[in-house]
C-alpha cells in the first residue's frame, strides 16, 4: 500500500504516515511532563522523547496528551523506531517552513520511520512507481505539472453537480434501509470512492467489482493478506484500465494522460496513488467529521441553520482532526530552523495534529468552532507536494455535510460515544464504523 | 499601509507554482489557474482596495511562495 495522501500530492496530505501501535502500548517518554524550561538546546544528558501516539486513549479528535506536553518547544529532538535521533517539529511556524523548504527532502529511502510500522522494513525503499508523495524535484515536478491541470479549483467545481447526485443517491439507500446505518459504509466510502471512479473514468459496469476490492483494502478488520490480494487486485485493474483508455481514450483523467509519453506502469501507478491518497482521507474526514458535529451539537445546529458556513466549518474540521499525520522530511543538507540546526541527513517528523492545534496560530485550539477562519492549517500539507486533490476534497465535504444534516434532522449516534471504533492502527485516523440513526419522517 | 493610495504590485512566479490553487480559492478576483497545468494566471496585478485583503491572504497561504506582493516599490515574496 503506498502510504500518504494527497501529498501532497492527492487528496490530503504527505505522508509516509506511521501506523499507531497497538491499543494500549502507547509510546511515551520518561519526560513527557511539560518542562518549562527555555533552554533550547537538548543536553547531552537528556534522552529524546519517542513519538507519542494512540489519539483514541484520550478524547477521540484530541492529540495524545503526551504529544501535547511535547509542543511545549515548536521544535525538539525525537528518537525514532531505529535509534536514529532526528527531529519533531509541532510549532505550525517551524512546520511551515520545513514543509516549504527544498532542502528537505520527501524520498522515502531517505526518511526514518518515528514508530515501527509492523510489516514494513526499517530502511524503506525508493517509492514505487507513479508515487510521486516519496520523490523531489525535479522528477516530483514533472509528475505534478502532468496532473495539476485535472484538479483546478474550476474543475472541481464542475464535479459538485456529481458529488451532489452521488449523496443523494447514497442518502436515499440510507433512508430505506434505516433507520440506523453505518455511516462510513453508507455515505462516507462510497462518496469518495466514486468521485475517483469519475476522475479515473471506471466505467459503471466495473465500479462494483471496484468499490469492493476498495473496501476490503480499507478494511481496518481484514487481514494482512486478504487487504494485500484485494490491492494486488486493483492494480491489475488499473493496469487493464489503462490499456483501455489506451485503446478507447474517454473523458477523464488516465485518458488524458495516455497522451503524455508516461508508460503504462506509471499510469497504473498514478492511478493507485490517485486512490490511496484520495479515498480514506476523505472517506475518514466524512465520518471522523460527523462525530465530532454529534459531539459539538451547537456547532451542528449553527451548521444545519445556514448551510452558507460549509466552506468554513470544512476548513476548521480539517485543522481540528488532522487525519493524514505525520508528515515526514529528511535534511539534505544542515538547515537551521527556530534557532536549532538540523544536520543533513536527519529526519524531521511534522507533527500535523500538533501544529494544527498551536495556540500561536489559532487561539483557543481545543475548541471546535466552526466560525473561526481555520485556514492555513497544514491538513494538506504544505510546500511542493502540497495535496493535489485538496479542491475535490473540499467540494466533497461541503456537499456531503449540509445535505446529511438536511436530510436526518433528528440524526444521532446509535451507540453511546465511547464505543464508536476507533481506528488505532492505521496511516490515516478516524473511524472503523459510525452507527448511526434518526426517527422516521 | 494604508491601500487606498498606495499602488500595490502583484507578481507570480508560475516556475514555482505546485498548483494547489489556493490563490484562485482564496482570491478568485486576483487569481486564477490555466487550464493545461493549473498553473497560477494573474488577473490582476495591481488589484483595487476591496481585493487587497484576500490578494495578500493568498500570497501567505500559497505553499510554493510562487506569489510577491511589492509595495512601496519593495517587493517581498510571501510566505517561504
Amino acid at each position: 500500500m503506498p502510504y500518504d495522501p494527497p501529498d501532497t500530492d492527492t487528496t490530503t496530505v504527505d505522508s509516509p504516515t506511521a501506523d499507531t501501535p497497538t491499543a494500549g502500548s502507547t509510546t511515551t517518554a520518561d519526560n513527557t511532563t511539560a518542562d518549562t524550561t527555555t533552554e533550547i538546546t537538548t543536553t547531552a544528558a537528556e534522552e529524546p522523547p519517542t513519538l507519542p501516539t494512540g489519539r483514541h486513549t484520550g478524547c477521540p479528535f484530541d492529540p495524545p496528551a503526551e504529544l501535547t506536553a511535547l509542543s511545549d518547544r515548536p521544535l525538539r529532538r525525537l528518537r525514532y523506531a531505529d535509534g536514529h535521533t532526528g527531529h519533531l517539529a509541532t510549532g505550525h511556524a517551524a512546520a511551515r517552513a520545513i514543509l516549504a523548504d527544498p532542502r528537505f527532502s520527501s524520498r522515502y529511502e531517505l526518511l526514518h520511520m518515528p514508530v515501527p510500522v509492523p510489516g514494513m522494513p526499517a530502511e524503506l525503499p525508493p517509492a514505487p512507481v507513479g508515487d510521486i508523495t516519496g520523490l523531489d524535484a525535479p522528477e516530483h515536478t514533472r509528475y505534478r505539472r502532468l496532473l495539476t491541470g485535472r484538479f483546478t479549483v474550476r474543475r472541481m467545481r464542475q464535479l459538485t453537480e456529481r458529488v451532489e447526485r452521488f449523496t443523494a443517491e447514497c442518502l436515499d439507500a440510507m433512508e430505506q434501509a434505516g433507520p440506523t446505518a453505518d455511516l462510513v459504509e453508507a455515505l462516507a466510502q462510497p462518496v469518495p470512492a466514486l468521485m475517483i471512479c469519475e476522475l479515473l473514468g471506471v466505467p459503471y459496469a466495473d465500479r462494483d467489482r471496484f468499490q469492493s476490492q476498495v473496501a476490503v483494502i480499507f478494511d481496518q478488520a481484514a487481514d494482512a493478506e486478504a487487504r494485500g490480494g484485494a490491492y494486488a487486485g486493483l492494480l491489475q485493474y488499473l493496469n487493464e484500465l489503462v490499456l483501455a483508455k489506451r485503446a478507447e481514450p474517454t473523458d477523464d483523467l488516465l485518458s488524458d494522460l495516455t497522451a503524455s509519453d508516461l508508460t503504462d506502469e506509471e499510469l497504473a501507478g498514478i492511478g493507485g496513488l490517485l486512490l490511496a491518497a484520495g479515498l480514506d482521507t476523505t472517506a475518514n474526514m466524512l465520518a471522523l467529521g460527523t462525530f465530532a458535529l454529534l459531539s459539538n451539537p451547537d456547532q451542528l445546529d449553527a451548521l444545519r441553520a445556514d448551510p452558507g458556513l460549509a466552506g468554513q466549518a470544512v476548513e476548521e474540521l480539517l485543522r481540528y482532526l488532522s487525519v493524514a499525520d505525520p508528515i515526514l522530511r529528511a535534511a539534505l543538507e544542515d538547515v537551521e530552523v527556530e534557532g536549532e540546526t538540523i544536520r543533513a541527513g536527519e529526519t524531521v517528523t511534522v507533527s500535523v495534529q500538533a501544529a494544527n492545534r498551536d495556540p500561536l496560530r489559532f487561539p483557543d485550539p481545543d475548541r471546535l468552532d466552526i466560525h473561526r477562519k481555520a485556514t492555513g492549517h497544514l491538513s494538506f500539507g504544505h510546500g511542493a507536494h502540497q495535496c493535489l486533490g485538496q479542491q475535490l476534497a473540499r467540494v466533497e465535504m461541503a456537499v456531503v455535510f449540509p445535505a446529511l444534516l438536511a436530510r436526518f434532522p433528528t440524526l444521532r449516534l446509535a451507540v453511546p460515544p465511547q464505543e464508536v471504533p476507533l481506528r488505532e492502527r492505521s496511516n490515516i485516523y478516524g473511524v472503523i464504523s459510525l452507527p448511526v440513526t434518526w426517527d422516521e419522517a | 499601509m494604508s491601500d487606498r493610495h498606495e499602488p500595490l504590485r502583484i507578481e507570480v512566479d508560475r516556475d514555482r507554482c505546485a498548483g494547489a490553487g489556493m490563490c484562485a480559492l482564496t482570491a478568485p478576483e486576483v487569481f486564477d489557474q490555466d487550464d493545461e497545468e493549473g498553473l497560477v494566471v494573474l488577473l490582476r496585478p495591481d488589484p483595487p482596495p476591496e481585493h487587497r485583503p484576500t490578494a495578500r491572504m493568498a500570497a501567505g497561504l500559497c505553499p510554493a511562495g510562487a506569489i510577491t506582493v511589492g509595495e512601496n516599490g519593495d517587493a517581498e515574496r510571501a510566505g517561504p
